[in-house]
């Protein structure tokens, strides 16, 4: 019987060496795939071992952490006013993932980053625990508070840029939501409050970051873009000669009028005048005459049809590629499928302010180790010139006209150079909807331009006729600029 | 006189190595007791409280174990006492380090000392009792009946997790006859056989190529076999009903030295597989797990994939005892089927192999001691009780690293389990005593005054 035994043998020794093979496969060929799966939940506790980094706004920490009791993730972020902020930080939450932010920096803030090998490399080996960096922001505290408490309980957002640099200011969006209500993972409250907040549950979507990620029709703010193309193609050259406009203008190709709002001096208006007044037809004719190419151009050299990335992604701002005569002259005006992003408009106006240099917008400063070493800094970088430093003080003095005398007179601040556009964007079947509010502006110093704003309410709770860039949005973008300035 | 059979039985005048087994089962003392301290560091901080307790606990169990043997079976082999003790303490420190996890229930590593001591003594009981393992050939048809109601007993009790492996004494606990099964089958088997083996090789007819015995020798093995699968379908245990028939091939094929039993069994089985795996929803949950581990099931993660996450974050090293996740395996079976994720997550690749190891030594020492056995029962019985602790191995560490399809069985010594660890003490035990009857030195012969003429021959 020793002949079949020792094959026997031979069997179980190879059922051994089967299983010896196969956790060779599963803890060394496929450990790495099997602890890193998004799935396994060490991931996410070790994510969360230990506190993340923190985002920064004028040297203080707008985040921070506390510790769990009740979950395997042992730190769990917190947030100082979190729905001011929201619209920068984003979430971190255990349970819903980042955003924002939070979600863009994600490794950096969990100490990740391939950029902290070197810290975590010395924490390994002075047996430290792993730390996170910090992400240093150019937000202005004053001016986020005054943007936020600005549009208050309306809906609406508010960007604040640097025209000189890009570096964004302010960025709010209400209504808002507090990151730190489900920053853990908890059923009872984390998925309660996420629940919430989200679009099915709350037709205001707060979560949605407005100043970033909708765009709005801007109505009249885009004929700053028109008057620069026809600066820019030679249409116009002197802004206060008067033009070739009848008033009402017929949509070329068409028989459709198209009309001024109110009794307003349209007919052959100086563009100086027309912008004063807001006149549709000067710009709608101006538009047309430019022709769509060059009004493709020139909305693209402002930051048009494409994503921004400041370093968080914003929607694309719209100006159709392929319309008829009659589709420009409207689009020209801000309507027809034109659309754009606050942080389109305010790129506009801080171009415009930049004497016609469209500065690359960004959020992070700089990128600091745990031992507050630099990592990274953003250096300021130019985008494009959508228009010569001539023109561009052209249409600086139309813009400041405005607000001395036309439409923006509530966004006066006094010994403030200050320039602006209203619009009130009409949207919705048959212009139904009730209207958007526009205002951009940006206000000079002898130094340059130090903010460039653009302010969106769309408020749902006025009247129809009382809305208005001028009464509800200027006094907003007012406020933000008084921050910055430090009046 | 000398000469004539010190060359021929290789036994005789070895070392019975009972000291080389006192030193081995120092260590396998020692390193659950350090086990133990690393465990309680790491997740409390403290060395934990019972630790003196255990460590004396261990030692004395393991010194009485010890003295039993060098008493009642002093030509035993010497590794495997050191190694079960090895791998119950060790199973007893992961059951307690996991106990730490609140999510995982009450704590059961208190009853698994409880039932291992009782192990231990069964063990020596067996040791005592059990002069002679040829005694047991006595019980052969005993055995078989045994074995059936062992079998059939489980249907009359609720399932338990959807299996019906479980006997439960209202006020004493549940008990898993399967275990006792195992053994006793393998007595049956090992009656059986030696007495039928040779009508079974010799009186066949040839049939396409294959030697197939005669139906009258046949009848009563297919009839137990059937039996015994047609119960664990309805018990929807397959691990077990997997353990058996491998247990039974493997027995038939060392009775009867012909392959053709080989491929006679791996025909049964496939055919087996194939109607159980496309009848029984529960199987066919068990391989489309297999087949896709990771797979979310209800947007959450399966059992399957959790173990397969502890196994691949342990890694070559793992994270030392007491920090890793395994809870996330969570369920009822962590401390039991699964507790060998624990193993690859906190002690690494490393530490699996090692396990791996030792219960490949067992097995091997058990398989020696088959072949050193000089009466057919003895190593017909050896061969089972070694063939089904590889296949109840190979089936429970294959299953949860993802080899073959999981089926719910336990790792022997290591997993949680009041009956498992009972009889795989027994199990054993009667090894040990094989070895001991085939190790210990032949009578001399009585002198002879035609010695010189006279050859010895060996028998085997």
């Amino acid at each position: 019987m020793n002949k079949p035994l020792r094959r026997v043998a031979v069997f179980c020794g190879l059922l051994v060496l089967a299983l010896l093979v196969r956790v060779n496969y599963v803890q060394f060929v496929q450990a790495d795939q099997l602890s890193n799966d998004p799935h396994n939940r060490r991931v996410a506790i070790n994510q969360y071992a230990q506190p993340r980094g923190d985002i920064i706004v004028d040297g203080k920490a707008v985040t921070g952490h506390t510790t769990t009791s009740d979950s395997d993730f042992k730190y769990k972020r917190t947030y100082t006013d979190g729905p001011m902020w929201a619209p920068v930080t984003g979430f971190a939450s255990q349970a819903y993932s980042t955003s924002m932010l939070e979600g863009v920096e994600d490794k950096f803030l969990t100490g990740d980053d391939d950029r902290l090998f070197f810290n975590r490399t010395v924490d390994l080996l002075t047996g430290k625990q792993k730390q996170g960096g910090n992400v240093v922001t150019t937000l202005n505290a004053k001016a986020q508070a005054a943007a936020y408490n600005g549009l208050g309980k309306k809906k609406g957002a508010v960007v604040a840029l640097d025209p000189r640099t890009g570096a964004i200011l302010a960025m709010a969006s209400t209504p808002s939501y507090d990151p730190g209500s489900f920053a853990g993972d908890s059923l009872s409250t984390d998925q309660k409050n996420w629940n919430a907040v989200q679009k099915k549950n709350d037709p205001d979507d707060p979560t949605l970051n407005r100043a970033l990620r909708q765009t709005y029709p801007p109505g009249s703010t885009f004929k700053l873009v028109t008057a620069a193309a026809a600066l820019q193609d030679g249409k116009v050259t002197n802004v206060n000669q008067k033009t070739n406009s009848p008033d009402p203008y017929i949509l070329p190709g068409t028989t459709t009028p198209l009309v001024n709002e109110g009794n307003i001096p349209c007919k052959d208006a100086t563009l100086t005048v027309a912008l004063q007044y807001s006149c549709n037809t000067v710009f709608g004719k101006l538009g047309a005459e430019v022709g769509l190419d060059k009004m493709v151009d020139e909305a693209q050299q402002f930051g048009f049809n494409k994503e921004q990335f400041v370093p968080v992604r914003s929607a694309a701002s719209n100006f159709d590629t392929k319309m008829s005569p009659d589709q420009v002259a409207q689009s020209s005006i801000g309507q027809f499928d034109t659309a754009a992003t606050p942080l389109q408009m305010a790129m506009v106006a801080s171009a415009i302010a930049n004497n016609g240099k469209l500065m690359q917008p960004y959020e992070v400063d700089k990128l600091v180790a745990p031992n507050l070493s630099t990592i990274s800094q953003t250096n300021p970088k130019q985008m494009s010139q959508p228009l010569s430093a001539e023109n561009a003080q052209k249409l600086q003095a139309m813009m400041e006209n405005v607000v001395n005398k036309g439409t923006g007179t509530n966004a006066q601040i006094p010994g403030v150079t200050v320039g602006g556009k209203t619009g009130t964007a009409q949207h919705g079947i048959d212009n139904k909807g009730l209207p958007y509010a526009w205002f951009v502006s940006y206000a000079k110093t002898d130094q340059g331009s130090p903010v460039a704003v653009a302010v969106v309410v769309e408020d749902a709770a006025a009247n129809h006729d009382d809305i208005s860039g001028g009464g509800f949005a200027a006094p907003i973008a007012k406020s933000v600029m008084e921050a910055v300035l430090n009046k | 006189m000398s000469a004539s059979n010190t060359t021929t039985i290789t036994s005789i005048g070895a070392p019975n190595r009972r000291n080389t087994e006192l030193a081995m089962l120092v260590f396998a003392v020692a390193i659950p007791v350090f086990a133990f301290a690393n465990a309680g560091l790491a997740k409390h901080g403290t060395v934990p409280a019972g630790l003196a307790e255990y460590g004396l606990g261990m030692g004395l169990l393991a010194g009485i174990a010890h003295l039993i043997v060098r008493k009642f079976a002093p030509y035993s082999d010497p590794l495997m006492l050191p190694i079960a003790t090895l791998l119950n303490g060790l199973g007893l420190v992961l059951i307690w380090r996991l106990d730490q996890e609140p999510v995982l229930g009450k704590a059961m590593a208190p009853g698994q000392l409880e039932w291992s001591t009782m192990g231990i003594v069964l063990f020596v009981v067996v040791l005592i009792f059990l002069k002679d393992h040829r005694i047991l050939q006595r019980y052969t048809y005993i055995s078989m009946v045994l074995a059936l109601c062992l079998l059939i007993a489980p249907v009359f009790f609720p399932p338990v997790y959807g299996a019906r492996i479980w006997i439960t004494l209202p006020g004493l606990g549940s008990l898993q006859p399967g275990e006792f099964a195992k053994i006793i089958i393998a007595i049956f088997f090992a009656g059986y056989l030696m007495v039928k083996r040779d009508a079974l090789a010799l009186a066949s007819r040839r049939f396409m190529g294959l030697y197939l015995p005669r139906g009258r020798d046949l009848g009563p093995i297919l009839v137990i076999w059937a039996l015994s699968l047609l119960i664990l379908v309805f018990e929807t245990d397959l691990g077990t009903s997997l353990l058996f028939f491998g247990l039974f091939v493997i027995m038939l094929y060392v009775a009867t030295e012909r392959t053709s039993w080989i491929v006679f069994g791996l025909l049964l089985s496939a055919a087996g597989a194939v109607a159980v795996g496309s009848t029984e929803a529960h199987v066919k949950v068990r391989v489309q797990d297999w087949l896709h581990p990771l797979a979310l099931q209800n947007g959450g993660v399966t059992e399957t994939a959790q173990s397969r996450y502890a196994f691949g974050s342990g890694g070559l090293f793992g994270s030392g005892l007491g920090e890793g996740y395994s809870r996330l395996i969570g369920g009822i079976a962590s401390k039991s089927d699964y507790i060998l994720a624990t193993v690859g997550e906190e002690l690494g690749l490393a530490g699996v192999m090692a396990i791996l190891l030792l219960y490949g030594l067992l097995i091997e020492r058990g398989l020696r001691t088959a072949l050193a056995a000089r009466d057919p029962f003895g190593k017909l019985l050896a061969v089972g009780l070694s063939g089904g602790l590889a296949l109840q191995v190979f089936v429970v560490a294959g299953g949860v690293t993802g080899l073959i399809p999981l089926t719910g069985m336990t790792m022997p010594f290591l997993a949680q389990g009041g009956s498992s660890v009972i009889a795989n003490w027994a199990l054993v035990a009667i090894l040990l005593r094989i070895s001991d009857t085939a190790r210990r030195p032949a009578p001399s012969p009585a002198p002879s005054p035609d010695a010189e003429a006279t050859q010895v021959v060996r028998s085997q």
